[in-house]
């Protein structure tokens, strides 16, 4: 292995722990906006419970991903930065006013109505941000990034077209599924558990058939991707995984199983992922700008691994009490 | 040219606020662990409502902290990405340290918010133990970035790239100590000052409350005892930027001619097209004895350097003296308080001394954003000193003000609504120690 592939699997990783904990913090505020039914209230009181005392360590990895892009791949971060300026200030203004708002809310400990005006502030935010980040991610999948030209960038063409908007949505189901699977687990009480249930359902039907619509919509929008994702050789037995895996989380759901149905609906989203990395791998902006041609050298990325090593002693055993304090067997109060 | 600018005036807002957040994050984490552990200690309720009383405020704080942090992080490029192409390899090194020691600091401050009946009250305590540390250390690895920029080192120029990258020798960068120093300390004497106004300005209303008493003592030491040492710091600080980056020095201190025993001017206006300073108050060899430790020395002047690398002259001028003039009071605020404390042996509470301290809430926070001007403005036209021009680094992406306007009135609002939060809950504070409060 090389040290570029090292890293960009530790992008992957990276990414991948983003979505399965922030963008399950997204889809909370999804659902939040979504409360209906006689346990509105109590629905939202569950959203903001659960993801309290982690979003803001569940947020670092998307930081990670910037720096570990900026330190190690110069020569790609420049392009990215250009040609997706306007969904990534999107994304900046909907995580900004997402974690102001929630922390208003938690701790304004002012009246109802402005604890209210936040709530709905956290909530739309917590929609915009999931569908900017899948939309810069389509765009990229696309191969709609240029690099290396003069031209002055186009501010809106590359992300606005149906590919980088439907992976956008993608995202957003996606999000929000997870979330919905995790707050089954967050609650003693029968009423609310069958209410994210169904939602859980609902919302993974709405994945998997996103999944499929994008897959579709690649065959035209981005062929480079859907080559590798129906040519390659690992091609077949990743989607049968993928498949089982959707069905299985699905089945474990619709029997109440919602421990197996946590750990099945984490791995599909991670599966998702990582289909889209090993289809894009070794181009990191298809089609014109390779990992290996855009990594810095190796006197700069051997002491980033080191620290990367060095970090993950720190971090996993850190990360895993906190998600043990907060989300162990115990039962809430 | 428009776009330049509103690529700068964006970076210096997204800057100027995040730091406000940055440094309550910093500091906030220390004065709540001294609080827990007198509590852990004493047994006195009154130390435990003061820890959950200031965890709310630095929950609030910590959060838009974080998420402007974020707009920070990815801003450089978004802004500067020619820069970043360049600079992200050599620089990069803090910037991914300080992302383990901010992800430290996030897990560890998500149990001491959340997880008072959670874990065992030492477990807690040694919680935020780690947060207070970790915060420190996020200071510190992200201005060691921002000292490289100032003396850049670790790399070796040809043909217009950088090769031979050494990435710690990039971090170890002359102006990296002091930088880190003087900002850890103005981190913790700028919210221990403005800690202190707050509750001293509720002991002048009700002086016999003892959760404000205590909450006073607490932060004023820690505040003070920063603020004392801050001087000390400036100084290492300025000797290295008299001989690395002699422009920002000349342009600080009004210099325009080369000068031997050259004088210290407080306060004072630099009349560019004269090239010379005026109204100044001049104390004759003060700033060789300063810059060099030798009155004789002599100090170059802005007339030795080409117009072009001349940085906004004014600016940096009047920023540094309201720096040092707010760190002064400062620092004579804490003297007079060790005073009174050693002179009565007991807090120094006399109505005097409060409403002094109440006036010197803001200081620190002025005190910041001047320093960190003289930082940033003094650099320029450079965004790497002497390797990279700003206006060669900037993004070609056009209609830039858009942005600049909209994150200005985001962030006023979130200002103005932290504040409004801040006020209610200092207003809301408790005066009966003994009575429980909620987990949060």
């Amino acid at each position: 292995m090389t040290p570029e592939a090292l890293l960009a699997g530790a992008l992957l990783v990276a990414l991948v722990l983003y979505g399965l904990g922030a963008g399950a913090d997204f889809g909370g505020g999804v659902w939040d906006l979504l409360a209906r039914g006689p346990r509105a209230a109590a629905q939202r009181e569950l959203v903001a419970h659960a993801i309290g005392p982690i979003w803001e360590a569940n947020h670092v990895w998307l930081i990670l991903v910037v720096v570990l892009l900026f330190v190690c791949f110069p020569a790609g971060f420049a392009p990215l930065m250009t040609g997706l300026f306007v969904p990534l200030t999107l994304l900046l203004f909907g995580i900004v006013l997402r974690g102001s708002a929630f922390a208003f809310r938690a701790y304004g400990d002012v009246s109802d109505r402005s604890q209210a005006r936040w709530g709905r502030v956290f909530a739309v935010s917590s929609l915009v941000s999931p569908v900017m980040l899948g939309a810069c991610v389509g765009t990229i999948a696309a191969g709609r990034l240029p690099v290396g030209t003069a031209l002055p960038p186009r501010l809106f063409e590359p992300w606005l077209a149906p590919f980088p908007l439907a992976i956008g949505l993608l995202t957003l189901a996606l999000f929000a599924f997870l979330a919905a699977v995790y707050l089954t687990l967050e609650t003693e009480q029968a009423g609310l558990r069958e209410d994210f249930r169904r939602r859980a359902l609902a919302s993974g039907v709405l994945v998997g058939a996103l999944a499929l619509g994008s897959l579709g919509l690649a065959r035209s929008e981005a062929p480079l991707v859907y080559g590798a994702l129906t040519g390659s050789a690992w091609a077949l037995p990743f989607h049968l995984v993928t498949a089982a895996c959707a069905v299985a989380a699905l089945g474990a759901l619709h029997r109440r199983r919602f421990a197996r149905a946590r750990a099945l609906a984490a791995l599909l989203a991670a599966l998702l992922l990582a289909g889209w990395a090993l289809a894009q791998y070794p181009w990191l902006l298809p089609p014109g700008l390779t990992f290996a041609e855009a990594a810095a050298p190796r006197q700069v990325l051997e002491p980033v691994l080191l620290a990367l090593a060095g970090g993950a002693l720190l971090l996993v055993p850190s990360l895993a009490w906190l998600f043990r304090v907060f989300k162990g067997a115990r039962p809430r109060g | 040219m428009a776009d330049l600018l509103a690529a700068r005036t964006l970076m210096a807002l997204a800057l100027g606020f995040h730091i406000l957040f940055a440094v309550a994050g910093i500091a906030m984490p220390l004065l709540m662990a001294i609080a827990e552990w007198r509590w852990l200690r004493t047994g006195q309720p009154t130390w435990l409502l003061l820890t959950k009383r200031w965890a709310r405020g630095t929950a609030i704080l910590f959060a838009v902290g974080a998420v402007s942090g974020t707009v920070l992080s990815f801003l450089l490029g978004l802004l500067w990405p020619r820069f970043m192409a360049f600079a992200g390899p050599i620089f990069g090194l803090p910037f991914a340290l300080e992302g383990f020691a901010f992800f430290t600091e996030a897990i560890f401050l998500g149990i001491f918010l959340y997880g008072w009946e959670r874990v065992s009250p030492w477990l807690h305590w040694a919680s935020g133990v780690v947060v207070a540390l970790s915060g420190a250390l996020s200071g510190v690895f992200v201005v060691t970035a921002n000292a490289w920029m100032n003396t850049p080192a670790g790399f070796r120029l040809a043909d217009g790239r950088a090769v031979d990258i050494d990435p710690v020798a990039a971090m170890l960068n002359p102006s990296a100590f002091g930088q880190a120093l003087h900002m850890a300390l103005a981190a913790y004497a700028a919210v221990g000052f403005a800690v202190a106004a707050l509750h001293a300005s509720r002991l002048l209303r009700d002086p016999a409350s003892d959760f404000h008493r205590k909450a006073l003592a607490l932060a004023l030491a820690v505040g003070g005892a920063a603020a004392l040492l801050e001087p000390l710091s400036g100084d290492l600080l300025a000797r290295q930027v008299a001989l690395t980056q002699p422009v920002k020095l000349a342009a600080m201190e009004g210099q325009f001619r080369t000068e031997r025993g050259a004088p210290l001017r407080l306060g004072g206006l630099p009349d560019v097209e004269a090239r010379e300073t005026r109204h100044a108050l001049e104390i004759p060899g003060a700033l060789s004895l300063l810059a060099f430790h030798d009155p004789q020395a002599t100090v170059r002047g802005l007339e030795e350097f080409p117009r072009s690398d001349w940085p906004p002259v004014v600016v940096v001028h009047l920023a540094f003296q309201v720096m040092v003039a707010c760190g002064s009071v400062m620092a004579l605020a804490a003297l007079a308080g060790a005073g009174l404390a050693w002179r009565h042996r007991a807090l120094p509470d006399r109505r005097w001394y409060l409403r002094a301290l109440v006036a010197c809430g803001p200081l620190g926070f002025v005190a910041l954003e001047a320093g960190w001007t003289v930082t940033e403005v003094g650099r320029q036209p450079w965004i790497i000193q002497g390797v990279m021009r700003t206006s060669e680094a900037v993004t070609p992406v056009p209609g830039l003000l858009l942005p600049l306007l909209a994150t200005s009135l985001l962030y006023l609002l979130l200002g103005f609504v932290v504040l409004e939060l801040l006020r209610r809950q200092v207003l809301a504070s408790p005066v009966e120690p003994g009575r429980s409060e909620g987990a949060r």
